[in-house]
């Protein structure tokens, strides 16, 4: 593994690599060292959380970063071609780790410099790192990643988040059930693949009759920027939002997670229940980035 | 049926059983601008197609990479060389797998809308023929995107 670009590069071997080695990095089993690397953490597009979480792996690890944000103070601003942005980063650089929210950047920057390269989302198409740590919170919880019934809830047409991990769970065996507005409904290209590899899966309008037969749900934002009408907004939200009274007959090892941040979509009642993840969540994140710096810079399987 | 004279060529490139009414993408494609005689038929009767056209274009030898992208459009397209009246090569076009600065992306976020980068596009396995971007990942029917002209 050179670079870290899509959920679609990894074969299942990779993916379950990279579980168990953020698994040892967590039990301190391993305890790899980055000594004199450091991490350029470029973000064109504003994502407090997974710049917090990248710097924080690279510095468990005894690594460095340095940060360039936005495109103000920078060279792009003066015209600058993306790629020479990109090679000039690269002379001081170990690692690349990339925001953008052009769809494709972050494979095309993997082209153009020769140190590894991460994708920390790219527009509406790619968040391999996310999709990672989520599988990793799925396997902590569930002990498998086989067979496993899961609700996907709220945005599920942008959310690139979902994207990646209906595609990287569709290796497992996984049952979905898909609940979001008319408008934000999955995409057709992504039941289409599921379609083909025979994965059971139902569009329904409400979670709630099926809290009973759920492994997990994995609860999204709803942005009102997507409604045209904020009265829409408005009138759809409060079918998706996850509350304490829902989870009453759950299963023992039911839980929720959300890639945050959270508005209202589950309300702050549900934090003190045994089924809430999202916290422990975004802590696996950080496990897992630094099981993939890790893998990338140290190049030993 | 009576026989359609078609003048047949000297030396040259045919390009036979292109998809009826597709002649004129494939001229586009081609980008065509030479001094020689091209003839051009379209919607001949074929027992492959019903219907087929046809180009022919002389002294001009195409060689099957050149003109394998052509098969994007025209599936079951042949290439035949003309030397001195005779057929040497007669080839069926392949799809290619893989499509480099061919095709335009219609993803007006993908970097190759937004940067001087070369487009490049895998054939996937669907039916009806798609093709995905390599950089935005977005799948797209061949019918839907534009061929680019180099």
């Amino acid at each position: 593994m050179k670079n870290l670009i899509s959920m679609r590069d990894l074969s299942r071997g990779d993916i379950l690599y990279l579980l168990d080695l953020a698994k040892k990095i967590e039990t301190k089993e391993m305890k790899p060292d980055m000594n004199r690397k450091l991490a350029a953490l470029i973000f064109y597009e504003p994502s407090t959380r997974t710049h917090f979480s990248f710097a924080t792996a690279m510095k468990k690890l005894n690594g460095q970063t340095i940060t360039m944000r936005g495109t103000k103070s920078t060279s792009v601003q003066k015209g600058e071609s993306f790629a020479d942005t990109l090679q000039t980063i690269a002379q001081y650089a170990d690692l690349i780790v990339i925001r953008t929210g052009v769809e494709g950047s972050a494979r095309y920057a993997a082209e153009t410099v020769d140190i590894p390269v991460i994708n920390a989302g790219d527009g509406a198409n790619q968040h391999p790192t996310q999709a990672l740590l989520d599988l990793y919170s799925i396997l902590k919880t569930q002990n498998t990643l086989e067979n496993l019934t899961i609700g996907i809830v709220g945005d599920l047409k942008f959310g690139r988040t979902v994207h990646s991990l209906v595609q990287a769970l569709s290796d497992f065996n996984p049952k979905f059930y898909f609940a979001a507005p008319s408008h934000l409904k999955m995409p057709p290209y992504i039941l289409d693949d599921l379609r083909k590899k025979d994965i059971y899966f139902e569009e329904i309008k409400d979670v709630e009759p099926y809290m009973q037969e759920l492994d997990l749900m994995y609860v999204t934002r709803i942005q009102k920027e997507r409604f045209a009408d904020p009265e829409d907004y408005e009138k759809v939200k409060g079918s998706y939002i996850i509350n304490k009274s829902m989870l009453k007959q759950v299963k023992s090892n039911f839980k929720i997670l959300h890639p945050l941040p959270r508005i209202d979509e589950i309300a702050t009642e549900v934090d003190d229940t045994p089924y809430a993840y999202y916290f422990q969540q975004a802590r696996n994140g950080v496990f897992m980035r630094q099981a993939i710096i890790t893998t990338l810079l140290g190049g030993k399987e | 049926m009576k026989q359609i004279k078609v003048n047949a060529i000297r030396n040259g490139t045919v390009i036979d059983h292109i998809n009826a009414g597709k002649v004129l993408k494939v001229v586009e494609i081609l980008d065509l601008h030479v001094p020689d005689v091209v003839m051009i038929g379209m919607n001949l009767p074929s027992n492959k197609l019903g219907k087929k056209d046809i180009l022919k274009i002389e002294n001009m030898e195409l060689s099957p990479e050149e003109v394998n992208s052509i098969a994007l459009v025209a599936p079951k397209a042949t290439l035949i060389i003309i030397q001195d009246f005779n057929v040497i090569k007669k080839v069926s076009l392949e799809m290619p797998k893989f499509i480099e600065n061919l095709i335009e992306c219609p993803n007006p976020k993908c970097i190759t809308s937004l940067e001087n980068i070369k487009s490049k596009f895998l054939l996937t396995d669907d039916i009806p023929a798609m093709v995905r971007c390599h950089y935005c990942e977005k799948k797209y029917l061949i019918e839907q995107v534009k061929i680019r002209i180099k």
